[in-house]
This record gives structure tokens, C-alpha cells and sequence, in this order.
């Protein structure tokens, strides 16, 4: 794969046909700041034909790090641990790294204290349990892989946690007395179908309609009925619904037509809503859409032969323009690193480097990254060997069952 | 209680040196002996949540408490147990929710891209039954930024429980006049629009005009590309049979306008006569093909292999090929 040349990148800048407005002057700004980036990558590939390197050193040290200490700048995170967790562990394991034996015993441990003794992971230890963080919780421990890791999930009461957080209309809260959107049927429907609780069709009754109601004019998904298409909200509506088995009832020529013009021409990154700023974030959240996408395709007998957006383009935005010197990623140039940015970034690097079994590089073999699986975001492998282990258990069918299963 | 607000760094006093909590044992955080992802707390963040997991425990309702929670809310906006234990001592001390509306209002104010905020000020105005102040602190959150989804989120739930449709629209042309390229305000419209008059034919035809208007002025819009598209979806002839917005593309095609949405609505104008049996000849399989050579290789290039990928699936519907062109 070849880099743009700086004098075809220059020629994508935003129009603004003479009539500027804040949206007009935020995304020059924006431009301003990637530019700057592209032309310090071509004006040293001028001497030295490097393509841009992903800096696997730098990032692993900045992530291990963080599995010991955080400075209180994540103190607004105190009620979000097992995310941090899991955006770790799952960039680790992109870059090919398994924390140590004694590392994965302690996360496994923390992450026990998370759990809450009446089912779901709080935000941490003796916090109220909450999907988003219960999703997390189970990704990090699926991607440990270990046996007490596992074990650390108390299936039968995450159940009867997902049967309490359940709708009438078939959305979900987020926790008890907690707002609904789609994120809550996404993360309920990821962990009832990893942890292996999921043959209680009773539990997503009219969910698959209610997700189907937030497809919008535009073709992308919104939060609610009514709102705002949105990349995170999409990604989160797609992959439930595919999950559900009822992927026909997206309108996917309209969610794939949206999807493509998410990309922006200029910057190569996403945008996570129409008229707004490249984000590196929805590299995973607008990228992961697209093999879904596929997979849509391909029971219609439309399998795509290359990805449907520019991988090239995507992976020259996220090695040029968001990678910290000193290790980890960003949102966009100028900004801090963290390691939600770190982690979806690498994610969406993921995605764009493999399409089907292929491999779509762009850069030294170095660059390549470890493929997700894009329903959960976890590595296939890590999803296959939790798949299996919990297969092996028995499982009430709902909590109204229990009586005969003593 | 005063006194500590949160605010005056200097007179802040920490829990533990508060007289009326000295019968309280402090918890700390039950972190692993190994440290995992440990943030490091500052010294008033971990005080005042030693002292919130403590009252927690004892599931103490009391004023005391609710002060608490109200500096653990300041200090992290985002931790939903806080909300949720302090809307129980709300009910349980039976607290003017007036009060709470605008403590509420001041950390969305600094605070207004958190989830947790808006949902309790949802609770509070569904507990009241008092939507009168929802309209004002949306419009105050969006003049600073148009585009905040919570805000538009809470504004939409306001005004579709409340039954408040009214004066939204002018609101809505009032942002768009501000910034037209405002994608949350094209969304608002339609929001309206569905759910008061619909999208009758006489509805269909002003919004139509209206965005054809907006179009002319900025071509490379795509709120409004995506808005005109929307409004198709209830044109029983179609995308590709209205007249107006038929004569429109063309004209527009003919001035030799090349905006990539533009083409792209072409193209599917194409696709759909082409599906329904070519009742129009001048959208016809060829004309699409070409049109996404040209958004491949000149218009829409970082798109390419989208527009590859419509050329193939032309050649496999129509019948008609692509490799005669």
C-alpha cells in the first residue's frame, strides 16, 4: 500500500464554497493541524522512503505502566476500572502481548472486587454493577483467557443482572434506575452471548425491533428512536443486531452509503456524525461496521473483493497523525494521549489492516497488528477459547428456572 | 454545609477533620494488595469517598449524607452509584426537587458531555411533572456547542413527553440560519416534522423547496444532502421520480457542479429506475456507471473502492454489464 503524496492530500481540503460557519471553520482547523503532520511524514520520506512506523515499544511500555498506576487526571474514571482494564489488555493483545502470570492473577482479582455479589461489574470495588462497565469487566477477563480469570464470572447471577436491567420495549438500562439506549442492548447481548447465557431467547424479546427503530434518515443508528445518527451508537446497533441473527432488518445500502461518507477525504479518519471532526476513535467504532457490513453482503452474494473504505488512507491517519512520540494515541493531533484513544485506535488499525484473511499493510511488516474480531472487540482467538470453555456448563434457562436445577 | 462547598479550595475542610462525621469510620477503596490500574487520588477525592462508601454501607438517609454525595458528584461527575444513592435520599427526606434542578443545572453547565448529569435531571423533571425549564437550559447548553448530543437527546425527550412541538421548528431554522452545516439542527427538523404534521405531500413539497434552497447556497453540504434524501423515503413515487428535485440535480449536473453528493444521489437515482425496469431512460445503467468512474477517479477518490463496488454490483443486477464502457 502507498502513502497519498502530500500534493494529492492538500487537493481534499474542505470546500467551503465561500460561505463559512462554525462547522466550516472548526474542520479547517482541524485540517490545519493534520497537514502539518503529513507534511513532516513526506518532507523526511522525500530523503528516506520510510513509510510512517507503528511505535510498538513506546506504546507497550506506556500500557504497561498503566496496569500499575494512573495519575489522578483518571480520577474522573474512578467509576470506570474495568474499562481501563479492558481498553489495556486488549491493546496489549493487538500488539501480540499477554501481561505476566502474576499481572493476569492480580487483574483477574481486581477485577473479582468489581462484581457485584447480586450479578454485573461495577465501576469498581462496591460499585453499583452497570452494563457498560460489566461488559468491560468480561472482555478483560475473556481476553486473560485463564481458567480463574473465567471463573471470576458468576454467570447465574449476571442473568439474573441482565433480567432486571431488561424493558418492557426491549432496550435496556444501563443500570437500575439508569438511562436506556442502544449501548445497553449491545453490551447485554456481548456478554450474555460470550459468558454463554444467551438460550434465554426470552431476554431479547422485541430488542432486535427496537434497535431496527434507531436506524435514521441518514442510514447510520442514533442512541433513541429520533436522535442523531452517531458512530458509536451504529457500531453498538449493528453488532446487536447481528448477534440477534436479524441483520436483514437493517437497511444496509443506506447504513453503508452513510458509513463511506464517514470517512473524511482530507484526514483519512473517521468522523463519528455527519458535518463533525475526524475522531481516531471511530477508526474502530465506524471501521469495525464495515466487515459486519460484509458479512451482510455476503449472505446476499455480494461479498466485497477489498475493503469498501480507504484502509490505506485510514492507516496513514492513525500512524501519522495519532501516535504520541513518547507512546500511546489520540483523538486527533494536539491532543493528550489516554488509553481509550489508545485502545480504539489500535482497533481500528486492526480492522483496516485485515480484510477477510487478508492482510492490507501499510508500512514494514512491523506495523501489523493482531486482527479483532469486530463483534466484540477482542481478539477471535480469545472470543473461540471463552466460547468453548463456557460451553462446557449447563445453564438455566431464566432465573424463574432455578428451582429446577436445585 | 456551605461552609466546605467545594468550590473555595482554601476553607475546603476534609471529612475526617468534620466534627459531624466523626462517628463515622471511614472505608477505603478494597483494592488488591498487587495494584492494578490504581489511580492515584487525590487527597479530597479519596477522603470524601471513603466517607460516601462508608454511609453507603450503612445505608444512612440524612442530610449529612446528601451534602456528601453532593461533593462526590463534583468531584466525579460520572459515578452513576453517587446519582443513584443520592436520588434515594432525595425521596427519602422528601427534599424540595426545585433545589436539586438547580444544583443539577450548575455541574451541567461545566459538565454537559456526561451521561449521568442529564439522566438525573430527567428523573427530577419526570418526578415533578415540571418540563417548564428544559427548553431554556437545552438552548443555553447548545449555544455553547450545537452539536451536544445529550443535550439534544434530553430536548427531544422534553419535547415528544411534554407534547412541546411547539416554537421548535423556528428554533431549529434559527440554528440552521446560525450554521447550516449544523447536522444535530437538519435532524431536529425532521424529528419535528415526523412527529407532528408528517410528511404529507404539502409538507413533502415546502421541505423539498426549503432544502433545495440550501443546497443551491452550499453544494457540499451533506446535512442537507442527507436531509433531501430523507425526505424521499416518504415520496411514495420514490428517489428517483420527483420532479422538482429531478429538474434540480440536473440543472445543478449542468452548471458543471461535481460535488461528490451530487453524484452520488445520481447514481442512485440511476439504480433505482434501473431495479424498476428503466422507466426513465435518462437514468440508465451506462449514465451510472460513468458517474461512479468519475467519483472513483476524479470527484470522490478516498471513496474509491465504494464506488468500485457500486460499479460491480451494477454489471450483476442490470444485466446490462459494464464492459462495454
Amino acid at each position: 500500500m502507498e502513502l497519498r503524496p502530500y500534493s494529492e492530500i492538500v487537493k481534499n481540503a474542505f470546500n467551503t464554497e465561500n460561505y463559512p460557519t462554525k462547522t466550516s471553520s472548526e474542520q479547517l482547523n482541524t485540517e490545519k493541524l493534520v497537514l502539518r503532520k503529513y507534511f513532516e511524514a513526506s518532507d523526511s520520506s522525500k530523503n528516506n522512503l520510510q513509510h510512517p512506523e507503528l511505535l510498538k515499544d513506546k506504546h507497550r511500555q506506556y500500557l504497561i505502566n498503566s496496569t500499575y498506576k494512573l495519575s489522578s487526571v483518571y480520577e474522573v474514571l474512578d467509576a470506570s476500572q474495568p474499562w481501563l482494564c479492558y481498553w489495556i489488555t486488549h491493546a496489549l493483545s493487538l500488539l501480540g502481548i499477554q501481561l505476566e502470570n502474576t499481572r493476569k492473577r492480580a487483574m483477574a482479582r481486581f477485577l473479582a472486587k468489581c462484581q457485584s455479589p447480586d450479578g454485573g461489574f461495577g465501576g469498581g470495588p462496591g460499585q453499583t454493577p452497570h452494563l457498560a462497565t460489566t461488559y468491560a469487566a468480561v472482555n478483560a477477563l475473556v481476553i486473560l483467557g485463564t481458567e480463574e480469570a473465567y471463573n471470576v464470572i458468576n454467570r447465574k447471577k449476571l442473568l439474573e443482572f441482565l433480567w432486571r436491567l431488561r424493558q418492557p420495549d426491549g432496550s435496556f438500562e444501563m443500570h437500575e434506575g439508569g438511562e436506556a439506549d442502544v449501548r445497553g442492548v449491545y453490551c447485554a447481548l456481548s456478554i450474555a452471548s460470550l459468558a454463554g447465557v444467551m438460550n434465554d431467547s426470552a431476554l431479547f424479546e422485541n430488542s432486535a425491533e427496537w434497535v431496527v427503530s434507531c436506524q435514521t434518515y441518514e442510514g447510520g443508528f442514533s442512541g433513541c428512536p429520533g436522535m442523531e445518527a452517531h458512530g458509536g451508537y451504529t457500531f453498538c446497533g449493528l453488532a446487536a443486531l447481528v448477534i440477534l441473527n436479524k441483520s436483514h432488518l437493517v437497511d444496509e445500502k443506506a447504513l453503508l452509503r452513510w458509513l463511506v461518507f464517514k470517512q473524511m477525504k482530507l484526514e483519512g479518519g473517521f468522523q463519528g456524525r455527519t458535518n463533525k471532526l475526524t475522531d481516531g476513535c471511530y477508526s474502530f467504532w465506524q471501521g469495525a461496521a464495515f466487515p459486519l457490513i460484509y458479512s451482510i453482503l455476503h449472505t446476499a452474494g455480494h461479498t466485497p473483493k477489498t475493503h469498501l473504505f480507504s484502509s490505506s488512507a485510514l492507516q496513514e491517519y492513525l500512524l501519522v497523525c495519532c501516535q504520541n512520540s513518547n507512546g500511546g494515541l489520540v483523538d486527533k493531533p494536539g491532543k493528550n494521549r489516554d488509553l481509550y484513544h489508545t485502545c480504539y485506535t489500535l482497533s481500528g488499525l486492526s480492522v483496516a489492516q485485515h480484510f477477510l484473511d487478508k492482510i492490507c499493510l501499510l508500512g514494514h511488516k512491523g506495523n501489523q497488528v493482531m486482527p479483532t474480531h469486530p463483534l466484540y472487540n477482542i481478539r477471535p482467538d480469545h472470543v473461540r477459547k471463552a466460547l468453548l470453555y463456557f460451553s462446557q456448563f449447563q445453564f438455566p434457562r431464566s432465573p424463574t428456572d432455578e428451582t429446577e436445577r436445585t | 454545609m456551605s461552609d466546605y462547598s467545594s468550590d473555595e479550595n482554601d476553607d475546603y475542610v476534609l471529612y475526617k477533620n468534620r466534627p459531624e462525621w466523626s462517628d463515622i469510620t471511614p472505608l477505603a477503596q478494597d483494592d488488591n494488595e498487587e495494584p492494578i490500574v490504581a489511580i492515584d487520588y487525590t487527597e479530597n477525592f479519596k477522603d470524601c469517598y471513603d466517607y460516601f462508601r462508608a454511609i453507603v454501607q450503612k445505608k444512612e438517609i440524612s442530610e449529612r449524607a446528601l451534602e456528601l454525595t453532593q461533593t462526590a458528584a463534583n468531584l466525579n461527575p460520572a459515578n452513576y452509584t453517587v446519582w443513584q444513592y443520592r436520588r434515594d435520599i432525595l425521596k427519602g427526606l422528601d427534599k424540595d426537587l426545585h433545589e436539586e434542578l438547580e444544583f443539577v443545572e450548575k455541574i451541567i453547565l461545566k459538565q454537559s458531555k456526561n451521561y449521568q448529569v442529564w439522566h438525573h435531571r430527567k428523573v427530577l423533571v419526570e418526578w415533578l411533572k415540571d418540563p417548564s425549564k428544559e427548553k431554556y437550559l437545552t438552548e443555553h447548553v447548545l449555544s455553547k456547542d450545537a452539536k451536544n448530543y445529550h443535550a439534544w437527546q434530553h430536548r427531544q425527550w422534553v419535547i415528544k413527553t411534554f407534547k412541546l412541538y411547539d416554537g421548535e421548528l423556528d428554533y431549529v431554522d434559527l440554528l440552521l440560519k446560525d450554521d447550516i452545516r449544523n447536522n444535530s439542527a437538519w435532524n431536529q427538523r425532521y424529528f419535528v416534522i415526523n412527529n407532528t404534521t408528517g410528511f404529507t405531500e404539502e409538507v413533502l413539497r415546502q421541505e423539498i423547496e426549503y432544502t433545495l434552497s440550501r443546497i443551491r447556497e452550499i453544494t457540499e453540504n451533506e446535512s442537507a444532502w442527507n436531509y433531501l434524501r430523507g425526505l424521499l423515503l416518504h415520496d411514495k413515487a420514490g428517489l428517483s421520480n420527483n420532479t422538482t428535485v429531478k429538474a434540480f440535480v440536473e440543472e445543478l449536473y449542468e452548471s458543471n457542479n461535481r460535488s461528490p453528493f451530487l453524484l452520488a444521489i445520481i447514481v442512485d437515482m440511476c439504480l433505482e429506475q434501473v431495479g424498476a425496469g428503466g422507466g426513465d431512460s435518462n437514468y440508465s445503467a451506462k449514465r451510472a456507471v460513468e458517474l461512479c468512474k468519475d467519483l472513483m477517479e476524479k470527484f470522490d477518490t478516498v471513496r474509491a473502492n465504494y464506488w468500485q463496488h457500486m460499479l460491480d454490483s451494477i454489471g450483476s443486477e442490470s444485466g446490462e454489464g459494464t464492459s462495454g464502457n
